[in-house]
């Protein structure tokens, strides 16, 4: 949660340049101690993963069609998630920084609320929501036959309930690092509102949104408790990969750690490849 | 494969083993008067019993046992049952890791032999109840579903557990047995998520546990198939050998096996063995 804020603290002070101060001459052992066994605390546990790995029996257990359905339907649903958070969200985040009115504080809170909250409630509110007795479902169900339920959409609908706060906090942080005088002047010089958004403002913030994005992306991909309460479990169409690590885990130990490790290679290599090109951009 | 699953299970065993010790101990230098009083009346009686017992027990068994807790303290004045209701597999990975567990009530024997392999348990489990599958429908089954076959047209939204859970394992046996192909909309990851699909009205049907149709009450209707005969699931129960309070647990397993005990789980939809 922090992480979103400095972003936007950072990508704002580029205009300044003042850049990110080593420190000279080591750390401290008390400050040192503690972070290293903070490190320890959060690696090893992967690192565990990689020990116990059945790697003999891994390309038999990664090859089987079960797997690649859950990936390749964990990839399209995280993504479509965050597509769907994009367009939603980044308008969202835009009124929260940009427009003065009353319990904007509340609607924050409420934003963020899924961020805290546990996903299976989360599940249990779409669910109420959306499903097919659901208070909006139900007209849904009724008027166009529509049943959100047991679909992939359900999915990525859960993911995007889930993930989408972290998209709109990254954003609404940069926007509120970035000078909004750039967006003023173009009023003046006789812009639209909304072409001064679409052709200032969002080009300002490309940073903001693309960290978001990756944030969002990331934790669509690791959801679990929404879409397993939401969207159930069916291969191939609501079976993602987190959902075939809980199920596997049930009846075969070995095939759960396998598939885990898919998992946070793929994790791992867009954390990666995408957190070093926007925090150099920084 | 085998070579590092064996690994696992060794260090398992080794931690457990240790888990357990210490549990040990610090059982007998705290209930020291409980065992004593205990060995002098192994019969069980109304007295001289007394100090917790903890009961791991499968999740269905959780109104029934709770009430056959009560009845046992009421029974036994001085004792405490303490349970720890979970997946029987969650359960089983515990005990064999050294929780401090008296008794295990296992939902399957495949459980139970994870514990019984492990030479966890002291003596041979014993099947104290069967449970059977229903359908769970909608209340007052307005599909009007009378078989299994009737779950396997096309306009019925069906939710079955996933194979890898016993309730699954159970509903794949018998659709089996009778040469039927149903596609769900979702297989779920427990019994109990399966029946609140339906509850929850975003299912049109379910198949479950009797004792789960029980449970719900007038929330779903239940229709019996003659198939579930061919998918009984047996309930073992036993006494662990590590047992920090052997003589108690030994003592509440006996009343979950006296007719009285029998009464209160048949009440609760389960079958005799």
């Amino acid at each position: 949660m922090t992480t979103p804020h400095r972003t936007g603290a950072a990508a704002g002070r580029r205009a300044d340049g003042p850049r990110r101060r080593q420190v000279r001459g080591g750390a401290p052992l008390p400050l040192l101690v503690p972070a290293l066994i903070g490190l320890a605390f959060l690696v090893l546990p992967l690192v565990a993963l990689l020990i116990r790995a059945p790697w003999a029996s891994m390309p038999e257990l990664l090859t089987s069609t079960e797997v690649w359905q859950a990936l390749r339907l964990s990839l399209i649903c995280a993504t479509a998630a965050t597509v769907v958070s994009m367009v939603i969200g980044v308008p969202l985040a835009w009124l929260l920084a940009r427009v003065e009115f009353p319990g904007r504080g509340l609607v924050r809170a409420l934003v963020t609320l899924p961020l805290v909250l546990p996903p299976v409630v989360g599940g249990v509110a779409l669910l109420m929501a959306l499903g097919r007795n659901g208070v909006v479902g139900q007209w849904l169900d009724s008027w166009f036959g529509i049943t959100l339920p047991f679909t992939t959409t359900g999915v990525i609908l859960a993911e995007a309930f889930v993930a989408m706060p972290f998209l709109v906090i990254s954003v609404e942080g940069t926007l509120r690092a970035a000078d909004p005088r750039y967006e003023e002047a173009a009023t003046t010089l006789g812009a639209s509102r909304f072409t001064a958004f679409r052709r200032v403002t969002l080009p300002l913030i490309a940073p903001g949104i693309a960290a978001g994005a990756v944030l969002a992306w990331a934790r669509a991909l690791g959801e679990f408790g929404a879409t397993i309460t939401f969207a159930g479990n069916f291969p191939g169409r609501t079976q993602t990969m987190p959902l075939a690590v809980y199920l596997a885990l049930q009846s075969d130990p070995e095939a759960a750690v396998a598939l885990s490790l898919v998992l946070l290679a793929v994790s791992i290599a867009v954390l990666a490849g995408l957190r070093d090109r926007w925090m150099t951009a920084s | 494969m085998n070579r590092s699953a064996r690994r696992i299970r060794r260090t398992l065993r080794v931690t457990g083993a240790g888990a357990a010790a210490l549990v040990a101990l610090s059982a007998c230098s705290s209930s020291d008067s409980g065992s004593d009083s205990g060995a002098s009346s192994s019969g069980g009686g109304s007295g001289g019993l007394s100090g917790t017992v903890n009961v791991f027990a499968a999740a269905s068994l959780t109104e029934s046992f709770t009430e056959l807790g009560k009845e046992f303290e009421k029974r036994h004045p001085g004792t405490e049952v303490v349970f720890n209701f979970g997946g029987s597999d969650s359960l089983a990975a515990g005990i064999t890791s050294g929780a401090p567990a008296d008794v295990f009530a296992s939902a399957s024997p495949r459980t139970m032999k994870v514990v019984t392999d492990a030479d966890a348990a002291a003596g041979t489990p014993v099947t104290f109840v069967r449970n059977r599958l229903e359908i769970a429908t909608l209340p007052g089954n307005p599909d009007r579903v009378a078989s299994l076959k009737d779950l396997t047209g096309p306009d019925l939204k069906v939710v079955l557990c996933d194979r890898t859970v016993p309730c699954g394992a159970a509903a794949r046996k018998a659709l089996t047995a009778a040469g039927l192909k149903l596609t769900p909309v979702s297989y779920e990851e427990d019994v109990k998520s399966a029946l609140n699909k339906v509850v929850l009205k975003e299912a049109d049907a379910a198949v479950v546990y009797r004792t789960d149709v029980r449970a719900a009450g007038d929330k779903v209707a239940g229709v019996e198939f003659p198939e579930s005969a061919k998918a009984v699931n047996d309930y073992p129960i036993t006494l662990l050998k590590d047992a920090p309070n052997a003589d108690v647990g030994k003592a509440f397993i006996e009343l979950v096996r006296s007719a009285a005990g029998q009464k209160v789980l048949t009440g609760a939809g389960f079958t005799a063995p």
